[in-house]
């Protein structure tokens, strides 16, 4: 409704203006796409934070697509490119950032953003997070819907075993002992609750990159055109994953599907998971007994990808576009509706400053699971991402999912996808 | 000018076929074309413009195991939807063809999954088959049987898809099987049980044949489903656990707007289009022979 009422507005000025022999200002249209990869309402905030923008600046509307997943969208936005349609910026996954430049349809952000106050708001967001925008020494993204993974425990189910409450697990072997107290069985010897769930669908690479991480390896080199699949930290790795369904008995046997799983552990099937920040306001608002979110265990360190979407801006867009586009991500980058993106969805605020606006400073207060996200910052990494991104990422998900599903032995899947991903990147070196 | 009568006749011919034939050509056969083009050359990239290449994506194709293992679940999957979802069709259409108090609700409950939409289904049936809190694991756990990860198992994956198709389609084919049955005349049945015919007999000897023209028709569009229909595939499983529920349609969805991989994109489409060409050729060559049309 709001919107409409400017867009009226907006018209009638226009009108006015016009008839007036003199246009003051030509109204900059921009589209753009966006995807949503957790629960909530997610298009009602950005819908809301667009007509405040539209608000502020009569002389910019802006369109936002909900576009499906961040696969889902890279295919809408791309192909939107291809066939010449206005589409100026997009939030597009941060790991996209190779295959974007590849196909030549991105502008880095310092061509454009110059002044002495751009150059301050482009270093004012967490280095972690401009890990998968910076290539080839320029910015070619902004950090906006972004996350890590954190563990999710059931405070009931670790009080019902006894276990502390407050005590999440912090290493690997803590994880397993506590899970294997968690898992529950009935009478005839069916599980009812299991210790853990780590999703293997979906994001399956992130997760792994997790465990990787924390036995002490990344998975791929800053350059994109090197990957480390047969590692023997990684294949390590793997093995402890498929060890907790196989060896230890805390986690069902074959892939754990990443968009059922937050409504499992809402429901008590698992008594710990690892999933997306991202989730955490869904998971606030549905869960029924007291929960708590902690960094993810240790093995040789603690460890997280970063994760999510970044904001890109195409090359087709006018410099009077680009222009705009710059203040439209300026504005929802800014610190205060940083800190109210990140309320309502779970996302991390992406820049310290969100942090010690009083809407987030009252809200981490409250509720001091949003800060773990924060706090497990220090120890994050880019996430995985290379050229051909896609292709080498499904290399690397299908040696999981054969793992983790018993067809394979974690170093022969893992050899394998090794030897792919060679084919495909000795061209980018 | 004046045309001579063969020519106007002939012109005024053309001028009804043309809308449709320039629908086909720039919506079907100019992208066959297109696409079996395109699978001769390489995948522009970095720069580097597309060159023709050969056979090249053709030999790439043959060396990739995934699109060998699609093939084989694409046909599996074929062969457990096909024949099941027909007899079922046949089977209820038979049964709410009588006369019974609450007709219109069985048929309209049989009809029910074929008006909803396939993404939507999936999501329903995403919930049914979700280990321990799913309805299936619900029921499992009522009789004692252990939960399982259904779409999570490389073994029950491809299963479940076919499961899900079966009850999407079969309410479909049973409305073209239904109007075919309101078809046959009475006499018929008055007939045979004139003569002495047992209900089976008159089944096997009268009705099915009857049927045929329809048979066919369900055969096909059956088949074509079974190929172009992946929509609950991005929703249920993206294909895994290790591309164990991926059918080809998919695969190639995949490469194009995946990995924007265009030519080989294109390489697997002549593929699938082969065939389902030769299907076609098949189904209609072969079994009209068979096919009785009253």
């Amino acid at each position: 409704m709001k919107r409409s009422v400017i867009r009226v507005l907006v018209g009638l000025a226009l009108a006015v203006a016009v008839m007036g022999g003199t246009v003051a200002h030509a109204v900059v249209e921009l589209n753009m796409y966006y995807p949503v990869a957790v629960g909530g309402p997610i298009t009602k905030v950005i819908d809301d934070m667009i007509a405040e923008f539209e608000k502020a600046n009569p002389d910019i509307k802006v369109k936002a697509v909900y576009a499906g997943n961040y696969d889902d969208t890279r295919v809408k936005a791309l192909a939107a490119v291809k066939a010449n349609q206005p589409v100026q910026l997009s939030v597009l996954f941060s790991i996209d950032v190779f295959e974007l430049m590849d196909q030549d349809v991105i502008v880095p952000f310092d061509d454009f953003a110059t002044s002495a106050e751009d150059k301050q708001w482009l270093a004012s967001f967490y280095p972690a997070l401009m890990e998968n925008s910076k290539v080839k020494g320029k910015i070619w993204g902004i950090p906006f819907q972004r996350s890590t993974i954190v563990l999710y425990h059931n405070k009931n189910a670790f009080k019902e075993v006894g276990l502390d409450p407050n005590k999440p697990p912090a290493t690997w072997d803590e994880m397993v002992a506590a899970a294997q107290k968690l898992t529950k069985k009935d009478a005839s010897g069916n599980v009812t609750r299991w210790g853990v769930h780590i999703p293997s669908t979906g994001y399956a690479y992130w997760m792994f990159q997790a465990l990787c991480i924390q036995n002490g390896q990344v998975l791929m080199n800053l350059d994109g055109n090197k990957t480390n699949f047969d590692h023997p930290d990684v294949i390590e790795a793997l093995q402890f994953w498929r060890d907790l369904a196989a060896k230890h008995k805390v986690m069902p046997e074959g892939t754990i599907d990443w968009g059922t799983l937050r409504q499992k552990f809402l429901e008590g099937a698992t008594a710990m998971m690892w999933h997306t920040t991202g989730n955490l306001t869904p998971v606030k608002e549905g869960a029924k007994f007291d929960f708590g979110v902690s960094m993810l265990p240790a093995k040789k360190r603690r460890g997280s990808p970063t994760g999510g979407g970044n904001f890109y801006i195409f090359k087709k867009a006018s410099a009077e576009e680009r222009k705009a586009a710059l203040k439209f991500i300026k504005f929802m980058t800014a610190p205060e509706l940083t800190a109210r993106w990140s309320i309502a969805t779970g996302y991390v605020a992406t820049r310290p400053d969100a942090y010690k606006t009083p809407t987030l400073e009252k809200y981490v207060a409250e509720f001091p699971a949003a800060a773990v996200a924060r706090d497990q910052f220090q120890y994050a990494v880019a996430e995985f991402a290379t050229h051909e991104n896609a292709r080498n990422k499904k290399f690397l998900d299908d040696a999981i999912q054969s793992v983790v599903t018993g067809a394979k032995p974690p170093k022969e899947a893992l050899t394998a996808a090794q030897q792919q991903a060679e084919r495909v990147l000795k061209d980018y070196r | 000018m004046k045309l001579d009568r063969r020519t106007a006749r002939l012109v005024y011919g053309w001028l009804w076929l043309l809308p449709a034939a320039v629908l086909m050509a720039a919506f079907t056969h100019y992208p066959i074309v297109g696409g079996l083009v395109s699978s001769f050359f390489s995948t522009p990239r970095q720069g580097r413009l597309s060159r023709f290449v050969g056979l090249d994506n053709y030999a790439a194709m043959i060396a990739d195991p995934v699109f060998w293992q699609v093939l084989r679940n694409n046909f599996l999957y074929a062969m457990g939807t096909i024949p099941v979802s027909v007899c079922l069709a046949l089977l209820m259409a038979m049964w709410v063809n009588r006369k019974f108090r609450g007709r219109a609700v069985v048929r309209t409950a049989y009809f029910t999954p074929t008006i909803l939409p396939m993404i939507a289904v999936a999501n329903i049936w995403l919930f049914f088959y979700t280990p321990q809190i799913g309805l299936l694991d619900k029921i499992c756990s009522f009789f004692g049987i252990p939960g399982h990860s259904w779409l999570g198992d490389p073994s029950t994956a491809l299963a479940c898809m076919v499961v899900l198709a079966i009850w999407k389609d079969a309410g479909f084919f049973m409305i073209f099987y239904l109007a075919a049955l309101q078809g046959i005349s009475p006499e018929f049945e008055e007939a045979a049980l004139i003569e002495g015919a047992g209900r089976w007999y008159f089944f096997r000897r009268v009705t099915l044949p009857l049927l045929m023209p329809t048979t066919l028709f369900v055969m096909v569009n059956a088949t074509i489903n079974s190929f172009k229909l992946v929509d609950h595939i991005f929703i249920l499983t993206k294909g895994g656990p290790d591309n164990a529920s991926s059918l080809l349609l998919y695969y190639i969805y995949e490469v194009a707007f995946g990995f924007w991989d265009t030519a080989y994109a294109s390489t697997l489409t002549v593929v699938l289009l082969v065939i389902l060409g030769a299907l076609a050729i098949t189904q209609f060559k072969y079994i009209e022979k068979r096919v009785h049309y009253q």
